[in-house]
């Protein structure tokens, strides 16, 4: 099993930490990981993307032009990344702020909610992972017992309180991912 | 008036001085008439006097002193040009106990190692800065220092240092003296017995504040150098007393507050 | 059982230093290798293991500051990204000449100039070839993978003291950003004063009774000296080439064409590798992890096997000077690169394969 994800949205949407947690529960559960972010002045306030590879073997390279699942969060990473989503891969969004959607019909689309189900109930700290709770009720990668192993690993101490918050966030995306037909 | 042998001369009993044996016995490099020497010895004198020649780690910077652990019996090092505070500064912080020095001219240390000067005494590295100051670059054959004084000719100032064109001497001495990382700044010269004696006690004094990590020490020494001058060595001092100790005058800048 | 965590390149290196008894750390930030400092800033080593973490005024001074440091024996390095380690040449010049061990870490971005902050390899010939004025070298180490980054750390340390100069681990904003798994080695204890006294000698520690005063200086201002001290450097670089080439060989062994690369490229060309073999392409790749002392040899026995080499290199063609040099004619050796931090991606790199090698 090899699974090439890109992550894409705006900096502070928690783009890169949710890749972490991913990463991070790949490690847990003896799988190779890799995780490249974007960097530099363009993480500050625009457009934030990760890399994020989990896989049984050896990782090749890092870096990818074609992915097997894209993470949306923004428009400008729909125009981006759209068409980087191998055939019959996964592409995921939150529509919010979402003016042009995607119009692949060779590929997989499903859409989550997350960021108006997150400021309804008052998760928006968590809202990352939510998306990443949809993500993984369509490609079980990584188990539910070593995402929390994840978490722990990845979040400092201090925040150890708020795993549970995580967790629940995970279920409700799980619940709120639905598949998109592209007419 | 009987003959004198030669053997009774050298006798222990004779003796009335000598030099510190930390003087390696070898001939200077440096031009007669020249500070340098003088300041050498008295740098090695207190290292003798102190007792710390096992805990002493100096660096040489590029100019006439670049090679001045030739004539220095401490381990040293030779540092790229103006960089000698940065060499000081991690070797006291690796080797808290030892005593630090840098030995420096005015190129070396108010021109291209500027950067390292101010930072370090800003921090307050626990070193000692030995500032040789005679307004001009030696080693090189007399182009015009940062310190050369308005009107003073170089050979790369050759009518007389245009401040207009050339910019004015550095009073870095100054300059660092307020930085609150320095405890103690001082201008000194050598030029006569009663000035050597007050250099000596400056830099014992410098030693001593560097161990008790009261921050960076700074001696100034103004100097001659009566072949960049072009001048005898007589010549020199009278030169140096009436036109540098006017704009460079001796004495303490900053004294440690108790 | 060995530490196992997630962690970018940066942080594995910083935290790879203090676990090998690391002295003395002197650093300027510079994109994309700041995350060195930062981490060290945050662990705080100077309260633990005892190792001095400084940000000087500057690369030049950080440079320097590790001369004096390593002049009196102890383990230290610095790191930066291209701009700063440009400014450091001197220094390292200076190391050299005065056979100072230290690592110096270049997290490359692309250039010339302030360039960009995305990765790029354009120092391979800054790196290998001296880089700052007058003959010498540098040993220098390519890591692949973030653990690498970590292991090389000790590596370095331990080139650098066994031949006294100065090594470098060459690595760029892909591998210095991304997060992969690491294994953690142990704590290894800082040298004690006495272990110093043992191991290096010459180091200016304080002149005592029993031994002559040791001085650390890269001048001789005598011609004969000089050039005795120069051949000396010589010996030893050669001692280098016989003894420390490192290199990593993937499917080679039925290899009909072969890729070389570096680094984040290597880790592209090894992708490149599955996808070539994948449409029926025999092809390998040879991984050089000493870029100095390069592996000549390996690469001359591989020039009798295969039909042509392809270097894929993010620069205008820098290491592939030294393939063809190993190769001395034997095989058509050509160079594929993308430049001012643009990543080669496997698909093009085995598309310019087939048409600049195979096809041509």
């Amino acid at each position: 099993m090899t699974e090439e994800i890109i992550i894409a949205g705006f900096g502070g949407q928690g783009v890169l930490s949710m890749g972490k947690i991913l990463a991070y529960s790949g490690i847990m559960q003896n799988k190779e990981v890799s995780w490249m972010p974007s960097y530099g002045p363009e993480m500050r306030g625009g457009t934030a993307n990760v890399t994020v590879i989990v896989s049984d073997e050896r990782i090749s390279s890092p870096v990818l032009n074609l992915f097997d699942t894209a993470i949306i969060l923004n428009q400008q990473s729909m125009d981006k990344f759209e068409n980087t989503v191998k055939k019959g891969g996964y592409l995921i969004y939150d529509g919010n702020g979402i003016t042009r959607h995607p119009v692949r019909k060779d590929i997989n689309i499903y859409r989550i909610d997350a960021a108006d189900e997150a400021s309804k109930i008052g998760l928006t700290k968590v809202f990352n992972m939510m998306v990443l709770g949809g993500y993984l009720k369509l490609k079980p990668i990584v188990s539910d017992e070593y995402i929390r192993k994840g978490l722990e690993k990845s979040l400092p101490m201090r925040h150890h309180s708020l795993i549970p918050e995580n967790e629940k966030a995970i279920e409700i995306g799980k619940k709120l991912i639905k598949p998109v037909q592209v007419l | 008036m009987a003959e004198i042998t030669r053997e009774e001369i050298i006798k222990p009993e004779n003796l009335v001085y000598k030099k510190t044996d930390l003087l390696v016995d070898r001939a200077l490099s440096y031009c007669p008439g020249c500070g340098h020497g003088t300041v050498h010895r008295m740098l090695m004198e207190v290292i003798e006097e102190m007792d710390i020649q096992s805990q002493t780690i100096g660096i040489a910077p590029v100019g006439c002193s670049v090679l001045a652990y030739e004539f220095l019996d401490i381990d040293m090092q030779q540092a790229a040009h103006g960089r000698a505070p940065a060499l000081a500064t991690a070797i006291k912080r690796l080797m808290p106990e030892k005593y630090v020095f840098t030995y420096q001219g005015d190129g070396d240390l108010a021109a291209i190692g500027t950067a390292e000067t101010i930072h370090a005494c800003n921090r307050g590295e626990n070193i000692v800065i030995i500032f040789i100051n005679n307004g001009i670059y030696g080693m090189t054959g007399g182009q015009m220092a940062p310190t050369t004084l308005p009107g003073m000719k170089a050979s790369t100032c050759p009518y007389g240092r245009d401040t207009q064109i050339m910019g004015n001497p550095l009073k870095i001495t100054e300059l660092v003296a307020t930085l609150p990382g320095t405890c103690y700044v001082t201008r000194h010269s050598v030029h006569t017995p009663a000035n050597v004696r007050k250099t000596k006690r400056a830099i014992r004094k410098a030693f001593e504040l560097s161990y008790a990590n009261k921050g960076v020490s700074f001696v100034e020494v103004v100097s001659n150098c009566n072949s960049g001058w072009k001048m005898t060595p007589v010549q020199s001092n009278k030169w140096m007393e009436e036109n540098m100790f006017p704009y460079y005058p001796l004495g303490d800048i900053k004294v440690p507050t108790v | 059982m060995k530490e196992l965590r997630l962690m970018k390149g940066n942080e594995a290196i910083a935290e790879a230093a203090i676990r090998a008894g690391a002295d003395g750390y002197f650093g300027y930030p510079i994109t994309p290798q700041s995350e060195i400092l930062e981490y060290l800033m945050v662990q705080k080593p100077y309260e633990t293991t005892g190792m001095v973490v400084l940000q000087a005024e500057s690369e030049v001074a950080a440079i320097n500051m590790v001369y004096g440091g390593a002049s009196c024996g102890k383990k230290c390095w610095t790191s930066s990204s291209s701009p700063g380690i440009s400014l450091k040449q001197e220094g390292i010049s200076y190391m050299a000449g005065a056979e100072l061990p230290a690592l110096i870490v270049n997290v490359v971005r692309g250039g010339p100039g302030l360039g960009t902050i995305q990765p790029s390899q354009s120092d391979y010939f800054q790196a290998t070839k001296g880089g700052g004025h007058g003959d010498y070298r540098l040993l220098v180490l390519a890591p692949a993978s973030v653990q690498e980054m970590a292991d090389f750390v000790p590596l370095a340390f331990e080139l650098a003291f066994k031949y006294r100069n100065p090594a470098m681990i060459l690595t760029d904003g892909v591998i210095g950003q991304m997060m992969e798994k690491v294994e953690l080695q142990e704590f290894v204890p800082r040298w004690t004063q006495e272990e110093i006294n043992k191991i290096s000698p010459w180091a200016t520690t304080g002149k005592t009774r029993d031994r002559e005063r040791n001085i650390i200086t890269s001048l001789d201002l005598d011609s004969n000296k000089q050039e005795r001290h120069v051949l000396s450097l010589e010996r030893k670089y050669k001692a280098m080439e016989d003894n420390e080439v490192r290199f990593e060989k993937i499917q080679c062994d039925d290899a009909e064409y072969l890729l070389v690369a570096f680094g984040s490229s290597a880790r592209i060309c090894q992708k490149a590798v599955d996808l070539a073999r994948a449409k029926g392409i025999k092809v390998g790749l040879l991984r050089p992890i000493t870029l100095f002392p390069f592996p000549k040899i390996p690469l001359y026995k591989l020039a009798h096997q295969v039909k042509g080499m392809l270097t894929v290199e993010m620069n205008l063609g820098q290491m592939v000077e030294d393939v063809r040099l190993a190769v001395n004619g034997k095989v058509k050796v050509e160079h594929f690169g993308r430049y001012g931090g643009i990543i080669p991606n496997p698909e093009e790199v085995v598309n310019i394969l087939e048409t600049k090698i195979i096809g041509a």
